[in-house]
């Protein structure tokens, strides 16, 4: 039971077996956690960086959770505060910290590929916990494990990603992953967030009326407008995309069939998602902040076993 | 290969197992009796069919325990995961651990870690269908053995069951 990579850079490098084998692992992890005593010794030997170059709450208490929950001792880096404001490089400042011995890097950077770059240069294993605009391959895998525990299966579902496709890197990665799964996808949102290739590309449909892709999903995957990564105003005010874009109660109540809600955190309530839809018993979105905890574990557990500089 | 229990020897231990462990507790509802991943539980399964024969069935706790995380060559990607299944406390439980054949000693000492994590046990006792004795790596001796055989340490024991290789038998290849 290995996976094809070394790293775990994003899900574009995975093949359908290695997602199925994380998501298997997931499964004895999430026990794990369900136990009086919730870590297991598995990476005592194993020392963690957490290389932060962007703000997070979720992912970082995720991963540094999943590290603590398999005994791994991690050190934490966050861009600010540290000699990166000095003018140190990206390559420089990961071989100071792996100069003193350690085996694996989990890393978040503003620029896509920073982690792809990394892999070339250092060899330590790598995990991607976001780059840029590019993927977020753990938030994909614990979407797609959140998914299975709810419908059983990817198998075949319809899965509607909505809101601000292209700043996110969420998108992409589950794209990839649903795709590869077996899962229909389809995005949905104003024409000026959603890539003008994207359809062609990912050979997925494009739907600009919200109700529409409701009705069509199983699984509504709603995304954050991410305004700190637009520089161009792409919609008139948070307001119109609200009345345009925003999923409430009401919308929910009045589709044909109950459709799952999902949204990879944070939440702008009352824009993309308003209370009574984000925290009504539709919404899985606590149910897939616990996931990742038991995707994360699975996902370092099995990198740590393929290592051959280990 | 050489057979060292027949299906009709393979039965008739695994019934003296079964009683010789309720002889050993009397308070039933005490007893947790636990399967160890992934071949351990062909065994214990037939432990606890044989024991719900004897008593009332709702009296016996009964799991199964996966032990990969515990083991000390986890990093040599040798082990797939199984199902942990222990929906209980075995918090001053009489523990039993079953398993099929005791070798090392390792697969068990990382299953009594991994127990551990579960709760406090008041007792844990090892059950085991062929003890291959003599190749121990480890102090840890079974408290009830289907039958001990002397083996060198080219020599591989392997259980068979029904249910998965298609017949009942213990070889020794």
């Amino acid at each position: 039971m290995q996976l094809s990579t070394k790293h775990l850079l994003g899900i574009r490098d995975l093949q359908a077996s290695d997602i199925q084998i994380i998501l298997d692992t997931a499964t004895q992890f999430k026990e794990v956690l369900q136990r009086p005593i919730k870590k297991v010794p598995t990476l005592r030997d194993i020392t963690i960086v957490n290389l932060f170059y962007e703000n997070s709450t979720r992912t970082r208490i995720s991963f540094e959770l999943a590290e603590k929950r398999l005994s791994a001792d991690t050190i934490n880096f966050t861009a600010s505060g540290s000699s990166v404001s000095k003018g140190e490089s990206l390559l420089d400042t990961v071989n100071n910290i792996l100069s003193m011995k350690v085996d694996m890097v989990v890393m978040r950077h503003s620029a896509s590929g920073a982690p792809h770059f990394l892999a070339k240069h250092i060899p330590a294993a790598i995990v991607n916990a976001g780059d840029g605009i590019n993927e977020h391959p753990t938030q994909a895998l614990l979407d797609a494990f959140s998914i299975r525990e709810n419908l059983g299966t990817l198998e075949g579902k319809k899965v509607a990603i909505i809101g601000d496709i292209m700043h996110s890197r969420v998108a992409l990665s589950n794209i990839y992953l649903l795709k590869k799964m077996g899962a229909e996808v389809m995005v949905a949102g104003p024409p000026t967030l959603i890539p003008v290739h994207i359809a062609e590309a990912f050979n997925i449909p494009v739907e600009y009326n919200l109700r529409k892709a409701l009705e069509w999903c199983d699984v509504a995957n709603v995304l954050r407008i991410q305004l700190e990564r637009q520089n161009q105003v792409l919609f008139s005010s948070l307001r119109e995309y609200s009345l345009a874009y925003g999923i409430n109660r009401k919308m929910l109540d009045s589709l044909s069939k109950e459709i799952l809600i999902m949204h990879p955190g944070p939440i702008n309530r009352g824009v993309e998602l308003d209370s009574d839809a984000a925290d009504s018993k539709q919404s899985i979105i606590l149910q897939q902040v616990e996931n990742g905890v038991a995707i994360r574990m699975a996902v370092l557990y099995l990198l740590a076993g393929n290592g051959s500089n280990l | 290969m050489k057979t060292i229990l027949n299906e009709q020897e393979l039965g008739l231990t695994i019934q003296r197992l079964s009683h010789e462990l309720l002889e050993n507790h009397l308070r039933y509802d005490n007893m947790v009796i636990i399967g160890i991943q992934p071949r351990g539980i062909f065994f214990s399964d037939r432990i606890v069919q044989q024991i719900n024969q004897q008593i009332n069935p709702d009296k016996i706790t009964y799991g199964k325990l996966d032990n990969t995380f515990y083991r000390d060559d986890v990093r040599q990607g040798l082990h797939t995961l199984n199902q942990t299944d222990m929906p209980f406390s075995i918090q001053n439980k009489n523990v039993i651990l079953v398993d099929d054949v005791l070798y090392t000693g390792r697969t068990i000492r990382a299953a009594l870690d991994a127990l551990l994590a579960y709760g406090r046990p008041a007792k844990v006792e090892l059950c085991i269908l062929i003890d291959r004795r003599f190749s121990r790596e480890l102090p840890i001796q079974a408290d009830y053995a289907g039958k001990s055989i002397d083996t060198i340490i080219t020599q591989r024991v392997k259980v068979l069951w029904k249910e998965r290789d298609g017949r009942e038998e213990v070889v020794l290849l």
